[in-house]
């Protein structure tokens, strides 16, 4: 048996060809990120700077279909919290996000065209907290022509739709250092950037230092950027995050107890019996 | 059922239905007096455990459907819209989800475990039967639940499973249109998938009743294999076994809810977070991991075998590996029920268990990545897949068979009652 299966192991290495050479695929890089295991949050912080980044770079070319300005102050949200106007020191939060007021400034930002229902005339309107994120293209079509014919994917749930997740995009947002392996050739308007399965792809590299200016004294750099933006892109990819592992703590110690007295139930209505 | 009624209407209006509709009295029968071996060890509450899970899946799979939207242009948004802005819903899909792949979790125990101790054999065959139409079952609802979201995977494992059927000679592409309702996977396909995976939860749960019925007329199975002989055998289900099942139950919904709430999307695949594209194919199909053994049985098949196209060979090793279980209650021949008095079938077993894991091994990779390599020599997957394979069959069409006659199987106690009390030299410790 065990010469046949050498036999047969031995044949199929002859028989299978030698993969073919390409770019190797480097596996993500493993970063500490603020929301990981059971007790990890999101930095309020952090989503904001990181909701600055994806609007003031991203946004030009990846949508966010399913996120919708009041996403960003509902619980668990970027702006869930905001400094009291009255009270120096304290916080405030609306039971209502779509009574934030950084809610509403950030929506009014953006201009929406809908039918007039008195005329039948489009009409432009300011943005309200309602209002799903603006599209950067009319349509797929738009968005693919501009774009060497792939359109952009949307980022709404794009940390959970890539294997490695955010370690994956920050990977990928920074890995374009690589000098372009020799058996790799990139046409025009294609880049290298080993993260990326096959190491080929249209997209450029798009943070540099200084590029984004933050209101605070956070560093502004290529890295802090990337870290900032993936951590805004999974607070989308999930809202409900933090809710799930509260929720979640409560239910373990329920079924933890639960389980204990069902134990010493069963030991004592078994103690008597032989089995 | 096969034992004599205890059970006794003790106020008016008990009376009153017992003589009318005697519910009280069946559910008295089953669930509280049904005479139970003593010696159940803990691989007997699965069942227990798997009726919990049918009733979650259902309930949360109702509220789940009153969200969802089973269009090609909605299906994807509507899920994503349950997990950010229905109430909970966040939670309900989650459970959904994670539920699917804990009932078969639950599922392959409760058949290993059946396998072990022989409960398969007369005078339980209709049971085991029932279990395997009911697995069957299982996986048909998986597969379409797994299309709704309409994600990557749904899709093109959809394109995949659905494009077997047309393997199939001369009636094939016929049956694959008609199970489409189209020339490809699409909307149709998607309203079908929908109402079929609505309703067949229900007809598992008829056979769940017709399970439970054929398990009370033979009555419990047990870790000797030796039936039921006199009163000092059983224990009343209530409360031995309602407490025991009771404390399994919420020990496997410990780890349920820490796959729930703690790692939801752990089980998925990322690609099921894109929204179907026909015109992009993943990299990589694979099935949810329930199927993956499966997979890598249908991609074992390489070769045309006479008239028989490897496309159809691996269809037909496929459904074989499911149909030869309707078979299993006559291809052991052995009088021997429980595996515990079987030497030579106890490590056939347990090397079936292996082949088993080892063929989900195989489903999830690539067929042509190496297994090992050094020196230039190495075994790509579908090398360990076929081999695998062939131990598959090979243990329920012969070893099995001829185990029957030639095993010298050992001393069994004499009775449930002499091997708990330890009067018997064979008798094991039940648990």
């Amino acid at each position: 048996m065990k010469r046949f299966i050498a036999t047969l192991a031995a044949l199929a290495a002859l028989a299978t060809p030698a993969l073919a050479a390409e770019g190797e695929t480097h596996a993500p890089e493993n970063h500490d990120w603020s929301w990981e295991g059971p007790f990890g949050t999101f930095d309020d912080r952090q989503l904001q700077r990181g909701l600055q980044v994806y609007q003031e770079v991203c946004a030009s070319c990846h949508s966010m279909d399913l996120l919708s300005f009041r996403n960003l102050g509902q619980p668990g949200g970027p702006f869930e919290y905001l400094p009291d106007p009255e009270h120096e020191g304290e916080l405030i939060t609306f039971a209502n996000p779509n009574d934030n007021p950084v809610v509403m400034e950030i929506a009014s930002r953006y201009t929406y065209t809908e039918i007039d229902l008195e005329t039948g005339e489009e009409m432009e309107r300011q943005g309200i907290p309602a209002d799903r994120f603006p599209n950067p293209y009319a349509n797929d079509a738009q968005a693919a022509a501009s774009n060497g014919g792939a359109a952009p994917p949307d980022f709404s749930v794009i940390v959970k739709a890539r294997s490695g997740g955010a370690d994956y995009i920050r990977s990928l947002l920074l890995g374009y250092d690589y000098e372009v392996p020799e058996d790799v050739t990139l046409l025009p308007g294609q880049h290298y950037n080993p993260y990326f399965p096959g190491g080929v792809l249209a997209m450029g590299p798009q943070l540099f230092d200084g590029a984004v200016p933050y209101a605070d004294d956070t560093p502004q750099t290529a890295e802090q950027y990337a870290e900032d933006v993936v951590a805004f892109l999974a607070w989308a990819s999930e809202p409900h995050m933090e809710q799930r592992k509260r929720m979640g703590l409560g239910v373990m110690i329920f079924l933890l107890i639960f389980a204990v007295l069902m134990w010493l139930a069963y030991r004592q209505v078994w103690a008597n019996v032989k089995h | 059922m096969s034992h004599q009624s205890t059970y006794e209407p003790k106020t008016g209006i008990e009376k009153w239905l017992d003589s009318r509709l005697p519910i009280v009295r069946l559910g008295y029968d089953s669930f509280v007096d049904f005479p139970t071996p003593r010696n159940l060890n803990y691989w007997y509450t699965f069942g227990g455990i798997l009726a919990v899970f049918l009733v979650i899946q259902i309930l949360s799979g109702v509220v789940l459907a009153m969200h969802y939207v089973p269009h090609v242009d909605h299906a994807f948004d509507s899920v994503e819209r349950i997990r950010r802005d229905i109430n909970y819903g966040w939670l309900i899909q989650s459970m959904h989800a994670n539920g699917a792949s804990f009932f078969f979790v639950a599922v392959y125990l409760h058949m290993f475990r059946g396998l072990y101790y022989g409960s398969y054999k007369a005078p339980r065959e209709v049971l085991w039967i029932i279990g395997v139409v009911i697995y069957l079952l299982m996986m048909a609802a998986a597969f379409m639940g797994y299309v709704l979201p309409w994600g990557q995977m749904s899709y093109w494992g959809a394109t995949v499973i659905t494009n077997l059927v047309g393997a199939l000679p001369v009636v094939g592409e016929g049956i694959r249109e008609w199970l489409w309702g189209d020339f490809a996977v699409g909307n149709a396909t998607l309203n079908r998938f929908f109402s079929l995976h609505y309703l067949i939860p229900f007809l598992i749960a008829g056979l769940v009743i017709l399970h439970i019925w054929a398990l009370h007329v033979p009555g419990n199975n047990n870790p000797t294999g030796v039936e039921v002989k006199g009163k000092g055998d059983t224990l009343p289900f209530h409360p031995y076994y309602t407490v025991k099942d009771g404390f399994a139950i919420v020990v496997f919904l410990m780890i349920f809810a820490g796959f729930v709430f703690y790692l939801p999307s752990v089980l998925g695949h990322a690609d099921n977070s894109i929204e179907a594209n026909p015109l992009v194919t993943p990299a990589h199909i694979v099935p949810e991991w329930y199927f993956l053994p499966f997979y890598a049985i249908l991609r074992a098949v390489t070769f045309d075998f006479g008239p028989i196209s490897a496309k159809l060979g691996g269809v037909l090793a496929m459904f074989g590996a499911i149909g030869v279980l309707f078979a299993l209650p006559w291809l052991d021949r052995s009088p021997v029920k429980s595996m515990r008095y079987r030497p030579i079938a106890k490590w056939c077993f347990l090397i079936f268990v292996i082949a088993c894991l080892g063929l989900g091994w195989c489903g999830a990779e690539n067929p042509d990545n190496m297994v090992f390599e050094f020196g230039g020599i190495g075994m790509p997957f579908v090398v360990l897949s076929q081999i695998l394979t062939a131990y598959y069959f090979i243990y329920f069409l012969v070893i099995l068979p001829v185990l029957g006659f030639v095993e010298k199987p050992k001393e069994r106690p004499e009775s449930i009652e002499a091997s708990v009390l330890g009067s018997s030299p064979a008798a094991a410790p039940a648990e």
